[in-house]
């Protein structure tokens, strides 16, 4: 600890009231700018409360107090959908719309995390890896990292115009006669959210990798060369060693992720031009809150969705501070843990041994070299 | 070397293994590579196309001559003011990012030199909050600006990021490690006032750390597309996302492709070039920000 001024003790002055003072126009403009926000948003949930568009003007309605009725509409809203998985026709349901569009997003975070993540552990134990030593490592991660920081709006109209119906991709299928008709990728009930996922898995996968890498490169070196001494092949290491290491770091990527997954909203937007593809099927719910705000301006609907919306992020924040802050005692039974689980290995018999010794000359000659 | 002592047991046969598994890696890394260099490279490829040779074609690999001509009529297209977008863009990221930065720095210091009470509770708080969307409260604010009478301006773009918890963590951690305490009582002695010694003093100590929470608040703010699309409807105070959501509301007849690709690259390129030229900072920024020990 820094050594600070003592309080109360004669000669000295004391610094400590400076503290607030710093504080002020963080703590001001986060009451002003978000907490009240979302107290008024919160509060409009239970009010009756809309534009009443007509033709020529719009007059507000409300806020009257309605209870309920706004998180009833929500939950009991639906409309009837076609489904389709790429040409077979699965007929039609009724669906709630709240429900409709909470699957739609997360289908399309799921599809985008599984590859995400699969590949970033790839990646991230190749690039650390000792005996495959991979070259030009800056390079490839520049690379990688790179369509994290683009626009996602941009990339969203990139990728809206590259695979349009007239774009370079259907040009390309049709010239080599892997299709006969144009088709709308953009427009599609079963290829639209495939696509964006896709875009969201090529925006953060780079991401992933830097931050697991980082994790991974957080475990004691020491650890990875006895296991190597021992003979344990790369298998083992990353079961034995890797994995149960990087966990908490592992559930703050797929926690953070999931915070993320349920806002996407730029690039499903602009890929889709704001309708969610054919039978709204790449609808995600900050759409659904987007267009409550702006197109309905119905705020007490909109105020009840970002309820829900709140409770579910604010469950899953909590479940990040937790993991990157155990409390005491949780501390000191994961380091238990780990220190057992070192043991247990350090107990298991050197089978491969030979395959650790070729290992060990292998990196050695080629750090000589 | 010693180790070149120890009997040389590396078989002919794990030694070709390894070479494959090495040759795969590489391969799956250019996968990769190329799959995100790709979309820029036609990117840059279709800002010189004409609109005819686009649509009539697919892919190409290497450039054609029609870029000037893009370029004018993206920025001469009166529907789109790319123009004004561009230097609205610009103010709003500058000017937030300097706010966003100086405030989470002065945020960290207070944290860091004095020792109040609900020091903990406030500092746990800030964690807690990092996380939560500020897109659940959009509607409070949007209806705040709106009595406010500041949609169409650019205050609720701006004002809102003196409150960064990610930059404010990331810059407190920074100071954690590297400031050291006596330079601050040194400066007391010498009868410097505490506002002064973190102009003078602290923000000096902490470019590296503020540069790098600096590109990432730019990026983000240039980025932003949802709260723009909230607040501002008037062409004039447009920023370059409301711009490229704008463009599907234009009449297909006269839908210009190379005009497109043209917008998309002016908003892409200028951040794609800072990155390229920083990479190695921001790379480890990102790390370093996000991981806890």
């Amino acid at each position: 600890m820094k050594p600070l001024m003592k309080k109360n003790r004669k000669g000295h002055i004391n610094y400590n009231k400076w503290g607030y003072l710093f504080l002020i126009p963080f703590v001001v403009v986060f009451l002003v700018f978000q907490l009240y926000p979302l107290f008024q948003t919160l509060h409009f949930s239970w009010y009756t409360y809309y534009e009443d568009t007509g033709l020529l003007s719009s007059k507000p309605v409300g806020p009257d107090w309605c209870g309920f009725a706004n998180y009833i509409y929500l939950f009991q809203h639906s409309t009837v959908r076609h489904f389709y998985l790429f040409e077979l026709d699965l007929g039609k349901i009724e669906i709630n719309d709240l429900l409709y569009y909470a699957i739609n997003t997360i289908l399309i975070w799921i599809e985008g995390f599984i590859p995400q993540i699969a590949v970033s552990l790839l990646l991230a134990v190749w690039f650390t890896h000792i005996e495959l030593n991979l070259r030009f490592q800056r390079f490839w991660k520049t690379v990688i990292y790179m369509p994290n920081l683009i626009m996602a709006a941009a990339f969203g109209m990139l990728f809206q115009m590259i695979f349009a119906r007239s774009g370079p991709i259907i040009n390309t299928l049709l010239q080599w006669g892997w299709i006969k008709t144009p088709i709308d990728l953009g427009d599609s009930s079963s290829w639209t959210h495939v696509i964006i996922a896709f875009l969201n898995f090529l925006m953060w996968f780079g991401n992933t990798t830097l931050l697991l890498m980082a994790g991974v490169m957080g475990i004691d070196t020491s650890i990875y060369e006895s296991a190597l001494l021992d003979g344990a092949s790369s298998g083992t290491v990353f079961r034995k060693i890797t994995m149960p290491l990087l966990k908490p770091i592992f559930v703050y990527v797929f926690i953070t992720s999931m915070i993320g997954g349920i806002q996407l909203f730029d690039i499903a937007q602009i890929f889709t031009k704001t309708t969610g593809g054919s039978q709204a099927s790449s609808y995600t719910l900050m759409m659904y809150l987007f267009s409550l705000i702006s197109d309905k301006q119905n705020y007490g609907q909109a105020g009840a969705l970002s309820l829900l919306m709140f409770i579910v992020t604010a469950a899953l924040s909590m479940t990040v501070y937790r993991t990157m802050h155990p409390r005491p005692n949780e501390a000191r039974e994961q380091a238990t843990s780990y220190r057992q689980r070192m043991k247990e290995y350090a107990d298991c018999p050197a089978t491969i041994a030979e395959r650790g010794r070729n290992a060990m000359s292998a990196s050695t000659e080629k750090g000589v070299r | 070397m010693a180790t070149t002592a120890l009997p040389r047991r590396v078989s002919k046969s794990y030694r070709i293994q390894l070479g494959f598994r090495r040759a795969g890696c590489y391969l799956f890394l250019a996968v990769l590579a190329f799959l995100c260099i790709f979309p820029l490279w036609t990117l840059l490829i279709n800002m010189t196309r004409s609109k005819g040779d686009i649509e009539a074609t697919g892919f190409r690999w290497w450039f054609s001559t029609f870029l000037s001509q893009n370029w004018t009529k993206c920025f001469n297209d009166n529907h789109l003011p790319v123009g004004s977008a561009l230097r609205n863009s610009f103010i709003v990221s500058l000017c937030s990012s300097v706010l966003a930065c100086y405030f989470s720095a002065l945020t960290a210091y207070a944290f860091q030199v004095y020792n109040f009470k609900g020091k903990q509770i406030i500092f746990t708080f800030i964690m807690l909050i990092m996380m939560i969307p500020t897109q659940v409260s959009a509607l409070g604010f949007v209806q705040m600006m709106r009595t406010w009478k500041w949609t169409n301006t650019f205050w609720p773009l701006i004002i809102p990021s003196i409150c960064s918890p990610v930059i404010f963590f990331y810059i407190n951690q920074y100071m954690e490690s590297i400031l050291p305490f006596e330079l601050v009582e040194a400066a007391r002695v010498d009868g410097c006032s505490e506002i002064g010694i973190y102009h003078k003093i602290v923000l000096p100590l902490m470019k590296p750390a503020i540069a790098v929470q600096f590109i990432f608040s730019f990026v983000g703010t240039w980025n932003n597309y949802l709260v723009p699309a909230l607040l501002i409807d008037k062409d004039s105070m447009k920023t370059l996302p409301l711009i490229i959501a704008a463009v599907k509301a234009s009449d297909p007849s006269s839908f210009d492709p190379g005009k497109v690709y043209c917008l998309v690259g002016i908003s892409i390129i200028p951040l794609v070039i800072v990155y390229l030229v920083f990479s190695r900072f921001i790379i480890k920024g990102m790390t370093a920000g996000a991981v806890k020990g």
